[in-house]
């Protein structure tokens, strides 16, 4: 391990190890234990394939590899799929597994038939087809979403064994291609008394959020493509509003009509459920940013290490505010940090994959990531975390929402035999 | 020159902006409030958007019995979908956001019930059901009389308790006006 330059305690190496190439880490590997069998050609080899597909599927072998769903009997009542982070890498959630919240079920729609209607405080009340909007100038842009109930199985005042897909599933990142919202208004106009935008779906719960039209004229876009085909229907097909680095639940899906108003709708969505109880009893409203967060996506909870050795410490950072600067990486419990490598480019608002070099020596270990934005922004310690916003009364079924918005720091504890375990430290 | 460039500006801003405009696809159809009424459904906080009609709590009782016990319990005390009535203290970050213990606007209750209720068949309310409900549930959480009817008018002056224990997470984001009650 002469090579590998330590970086912080228990066993992390500096990041550029790397960068380096593998010169180092190869130098890192030399311990082999395990005599190779004897290669052998497979009967696939010897044998010709199976047909090509139209649209092609991940291979059998990784069935395993889907979302988590709380209402797999569709009972009526909303429904959640999670992404399974600790199962899929880099910075991209396939089209499948992009996370999806659904209040009414997901609407079929007839892309034909659907129209996206601006009125209200515009000079030109205007209605859009869903072709006329095909042939609009376009932009495409990698950005994360992120319910606002993500991680709420972390304000239990006990840490809940669960999987990173159970406790941070509901965050997922793609390239979304769409109209900016600032083309369609410039048409409609915009009358000056106009201070927000009530945006909602053609679902069946007709989804209704108030956007401040700053938000709608900086950033926003109507998505109609998602990772390079059309937006799936659990992401509101034939359209979404699209709010990067902004509260999920406020990217209405199946985006049907924006209304210009001079106040806030107070819809049922953000006057109750994503206003979010104090520890002093108040409560805020219009949270709008997914804040800084950062968690290690393996090892963790059900990704086990299978003996001492060499291992990539890897996860996820983003920001609803920018782009990610930094992420620090612990193997002692935040004793000591060394910095992770970031994946480049790294995207604004979108998701960051970091890296860091490991050798766990079997021994006691507690991995944690910590992320800093271009804002400013630092991830904070639960410690400080939990002093400003609580904790629940008592421990919540993984499925609940105790509260919202969560985004401190997540703590794996590798035990004696590779096992993984949620901790608080 | 610099003469001539300062009397050229006004009139290129103009002319960039005229074919900006006609440069764009244009393909937006307009939109007459008659096309539009189907959809046009936002109840704001002040009563904005509450249609004609009026209903009452005895009224409401029985499209409740009828179209939502089933869901929400007897007594709107809960089923397989949330309690209704009832006001627990909000003692944890945790607590159950009810109507009567969290829920700033009363207007927030008829637009929710109209766009979104029942869960099986939304919109299929009349607007004079939706006051009845409205009024079921406000009657039942002591908000408003036995015999107090809602409509237009009325909805609006209803004062929830907690209306004014919410505060924004970033002020700076918010828009500076129209943020009455905010």
């Amino acid at each position: 391990m002469k090579d590998l330059v330590p970086a912080a305690g228990n066993g992390l190496y500096d990041r550029r190890a790397f960068l380096r190439g593998g010169a180092a880490l190869a130098a890192a590997m030399t311990g082999y234990s395990v005599k190779a069998e004897t290669l052998t050609d497979p009967v696939w080899s010897n044998e010709p394939g199976t047909l090509v597909p139209p649209y092609g599927t991940p291979s059998k072998y990784e069935k395993g590899v889907v979302r988590t769903l709380s209402n797999p009997d569709f009972e009526p009542r909303n429904s959640h799929a999670r992404t399974p982070h600790h199962l899929l890498h880099g910075t991209v959630t396939p089209n499948g597994l992009h996370f999806t919240i659904s209040h009414g079920g997901n609407a079929e729609i007839d892309p034909a038939q659907h129209r996206l209607a601006i009125h209200g405080l515009v000079k030109r009340p205007l209605v859009f087809t869903a072709e006329a909007l095909m042939r609009y100038p376009t932009v495409s842009r990698f950005t994360f979403v992120e319910c606002g109930g993500n991680s709420a199985p972390m304000f239990s005042p006990e840490p809940i064994q669960a999987s990173v897909q159970a406790l941070h599933g509901l965050a997922s990142c793609a390239e979304w291609t769409g109209v900016p919202l600032s083309t369609l208004l410039e048409e409609t106009g915009i009358d000056p008394k106009a201070k927000w935008v009530i945006a909602e779906g053609a679902d069946s719960q007709r989804l209704s959020r108030s956007v401040p039209l700053a938000k709608i004229m900086d950033d926003a876009m109507v998505a109609l493509f998602q990772n390079g085909e059309r937006v799936m229907p659990g992401q509101g097909y034939p359209m979404r509003l699209l709010l990067p680095g902004w509260e999920g639940n406020m990217n209405v899906k199946w985006l049907r009509r924006l209304e210009l108003a001079e106040q806030p709708a107070m819809s049922y969505y953000e006057s109750r459920t994503y206003s979010q109880i104090l520890p002093n009893g108040k409560a805020f409203r219009f949270y709008f940013i997914q804040e800084v967060k950062s968690y290690i996506t393996r090892p963790s909870f059900g990704v086990e290490l299978k003996g001492p050795g060499f291992y990539e410490i890897s996860g996820v950072a983003y920001s609803g505010n920018g782009k990610i600067t930094k992420v620090m990486v612990s193997a002692d419990g935040g004793k000591s940090w060394a910095e992770a490598a970031l994946q480049e480019p790294v995207n604004s608002k979108s998701f960051t994959r970091f890296r860091a070099p490991w050798e766990w020596n079997g021994g006691p270990a507690v991995l944690q990531s910590r992320a800093w934005d271009d804002q400013g922004n630092v991830q904070p310690t639960r410690a400080d975390f939990v002093a400003k916003r609580g904790e629940a009364a008592k421990v919540p079924s993984p499925l609940a929402f105790p509260n919202q918005h969560f985004n401190s720091i997540t703590s794996w504890a590798i035990d004696a035999n590779g096992g993984v375990r949620h901790v608080y430290a | 020159m610099f003469t001539r460039s300062f009397l050229l500006l006004p009139l290129a801003t103009l002319l960039l902006a005229t074919s900006a405009l006609a440069a764009g696809p244009n393909l937006g159809m307009p939109l007459t409030q008659a096309d539009l009424a189907a959809w046009d459904i936002f109840v704001f906080p002040d009563g904005k958007g509450l249609p004609k009609g009026s209903g009452t709590a005895a009224e409401g009782s029985a499209i409740y019995a009828q179209k939502c016990m089933h869901c929400h319990g007897e007594g709107a005390k809960g089923g397989i979908s949330a309690a209704l009535v009832g006001a627990p203290p909000i003692k944890s970050i945790d607590a159950p956001k009810t109507i009567a213990n969290f829920w700033p606007y009363s207007t927030t209750l008829f637009d929710f019930i109209r766009r979104a209720m029942p869960w099986q068949q939304p919109r299929s309310l009349t607007d004079n059901e939706v006051y009845a409900l409205t009024a079921y549930l406000l009657a039942q959480n002591k908000l408003i009389g036995e015999k107090d009817v809602m409509n237009a008018q009325a909805l609006p002056k209803v004062k929830m308790p907690n209306r004014d224990n919410f505060s924004p997470r970033f002020p700076e984001l918010m828009p500076r006006s129209g943020e009455k009650d905010l």
